[in-house]
């Protein structure tokens, strides 16, 4: 329980002569949700990037259950165990949820070679599909194309791809984002069940949301770590009140 | 749409004793008419008309191919008939060598030809196979119109390279003298011939229809359709389109290697980008991704081509014309207006 799940160390990342992250370290312990939060332009996403893969960063690890990351690829470090959401879903608009989901399920089973068995009727597949859609309530909705579906579900959709990998550590940028208030606190209630499984490193805008739910944060302020430390001492600091919260309160 | 779908999900259709899709009776009805073609023009002596079914299937098996990698792979190749001519450069030269005796390329230890179809066909995949893996590999660090000029630029390169290689005909193309041979069936006769390109035509179809339902098809269409989704969930979407254009390519080969031996020519015409464009147009006007899309667009293709081409020699207008209405107006091609939306989701 001692060891951090993920590892982020003196992680650089810079655009031209834009640091949009500096020297940035962040770790994420079992059982718990880190949050990051920060004002818009302050790094979060780029962050988010680097450790799902999609950037390289300029300097700095990314550690994942012990194993040192920072040179995989996004397939790689999601083979595993590193699950994401997206801020906005991408999905297979003209796939039906099930499709969806079932690609991470077929891709923890091992190689996508195989060239000859049917998955339609390929139990292996479709019953851990389903219990992941059980879980998230969307059981009515596997045979429906994601085109179809309304904003709040698709983030669903997007959150049973990232279970269906069984993931080590969850990576949700902006989850609650564009969602309706019932539709927050339901997926609040959900996070603070799932986070016993599986630690999540979270971004949210959403700071009810946030300070509900994480046991740490940090404050990105241009790229950087302003402070970091439990949410109620980040709730009263006064560094914090005035480089972000005073300024979110519309 | 919506009660279109909840019919046609997996499950009802795993309940066994549903009627089968539109589709699938529309791939059958072009099979069966086809076939039925080809019988019919036998029994009534019309030979033109029984090559003009065996060169429907032909080019419609090279479609079939460029389906795989350009409907089912999104990777648009503007240069099939790189592997299209190759195949049938492999037929042409086999020939060639086993009329003339010689070894193989004039390379001493090489075998002296063959006139055996099965052995062409097995050279022919394996070469059109690798070709493939070369033009993939490097063309698919390219993406949209780079991939296009790409795959355009290296089958251009093979084109001029068999136009001015002197020793199998250069510019004016190299004769087989008899058509290739087949144990136990005389590929001579015209209707056997057809029966031969009509099997390999519904073999591919059939490795199409298996590829598309397996594990590895579910990987290419999340490929084609979002690859960072693909990505996200733990595979690399480039090794899947990489051996999906292997695929596609060796398809393309081996109805080349047919082509070749149904004229008993292969000339660089075979190689040519007028070619790589008319696969493209088969492929739309019978729908991209569409399993059977490329039978129908090579039916309506080939026979605009003989008909109105005998009417007037201002044809490809009207095919002009027909491609921008389905394109326009037909968005799934003609097995999308006839069959309706895909029903693979």
């Amino acid at each position: 329980m001692s060891e951090p799940i993920l590892r982020i160390s003196n992680l650089n990342k810079a655009f031209g002569a834009l640091k949009a992250t500096q020297d940035v370290s962040i770790d994420l312990y079992p059982g718990e949700i880190h949050a990051l939060i920060g004002p818009n332009g302050a790094g979060k996403s780029t962050i988010i990037g680097q450790v799902s893969g999609n950037l390289a960063p300029d300097s700095g690890t990314i550690e994942l259950d012990g194993e040192d990351i920072t040179a995989l690829t996004v397939a790689e470090r999601a083979r595993r165990g590193l699950g994401r959401s997206f801020q906005i879903s991408s999905l297979a608009d003209e796939l039906s949820v099930r499709r969806n989901v079932m690609m991470a399920v077929q891709a923890k089973q091992g190689s996508p070679f195989r060239f000859w068995s049917p998955i339609r009727t390929d139990a292996s597949l479709l019953d851990p599909t389903m219990a992941v859609l059980e879980r998230l309530g969307l059981q009515e909705r596997a045979g429906t194309v994601i085109a179809e579906l309304s904003h709040g579900e698709r983030r669903q959709v997007e959150m049973a791809c990232a279970l269906a990998l069984q993931p080590k550590v969850l990576l949700l940028d902006e989850p609650m984002a564009g969602m309706g208030s019932e539709g927050t606190s339901r997926l609040t209630g959900f996070l603070e069940e799932l986070k016993k499984e599986v630690p999540i490193l979270l971004i949210e805008h959403d700071m009810d949301a946030v300070f509900r739910l994480a046991d740490r944060v940090s404050v990105l302020v241009s790229g950087a770590v302003l402070v970091h430390g439990t949410a109620d001492e980040i709730r009263n600091h006064p560094a914090v009140r005035e480089a972000y919260l005073g300024e979110e309160t519309a | 749409m919506t009660s279109l779908q909840n019919r046609l999900n997996p499950q009802t259709l795993l309940g066994g004793l549903v009627p089968q899709s539109r589709e699938h009776w529309i791939n059958v009805v072009l099979v069966v008419g086809l076939v039925g073609a080809a019988v019919l023009a036998h029994f009534l002596g019309e030979r033109f008309y029984i090559n003009l079914a065996s060169r429907i299937a032909i080019i419609a098996m090279a479609a079939v191919g460029l389906n795989l990698a350009l409907g089912f792979g999104g990777m648009v190749s503007f240069g099939h008939a790189a592997f299209f001519g190759l195949g049938g450069y492999v037929a042409g030269i086999a020939a060639y060598h086993a009329f003339n005796m010689t070894p193989v390329l004039g390379i001493g230890f090489m075998p002296e030809g063959t006139t055996q179809m099965l052995s062409i066909w097995l050279v022919t995949l394996l070469v059109s196979g690798l070709l493939g893996l070369a033009i993939g590999k490097i063309s698919l660090g390219t993406s949209g119109v780079y991939f296009i000029m790409i795959t355009l630029a290296f089958a251009q390169m093979m084109y001029y390279f068999a136009n001015s290689w002197p020793n199998y005909g250069g510019e004016d193309g190299l004769p087989i003298f008899l058509r290739n041979e087949l144990p136990l069936v005389d590929t001579n006769h015209h209707l056997t011939f057809f029966f031969v390109a009509a099997t390999l035509l519904l073999i591919s179809l059939w490795i199409s229809q298996r590829l598309m339902g397996s594990r590895f098809g579910a990987a290419l269409t999340m490929a084609r359709m979002n690859p960072v989704r693909l990505a996200t969930s733990g595979i690399d979407p480039q090794p899947v389109k990489l051996v999906a254009f292997v695929i596609s390519a060796m398809i393309a080969g081996l109805a080349g290697a047919l082509y070749a031996d149904l004229n008993r020519f292969v000339s660089p015409s075979m190689l040519s980008w007028h070619f790589s464009g008319e696969l493209i147009v088969i492929v739309i006007l019978g729908g991209v991704g569409r399993l059977y899309g490329p039978l129908a667009g090579a039916i309506l293709f080939v026979l605009m081509e003989t008909w109105l081409g005998g009417v007037t020699q201002h044809w490809q207008f009207w095919l002009g014309l027909v491609l921008l209405g389905v394109v326009l107006f037909a968005r799934g091609g003609l097995m999308g207006f006839l069959a309706g939306r895909s029903k693979d989701v």
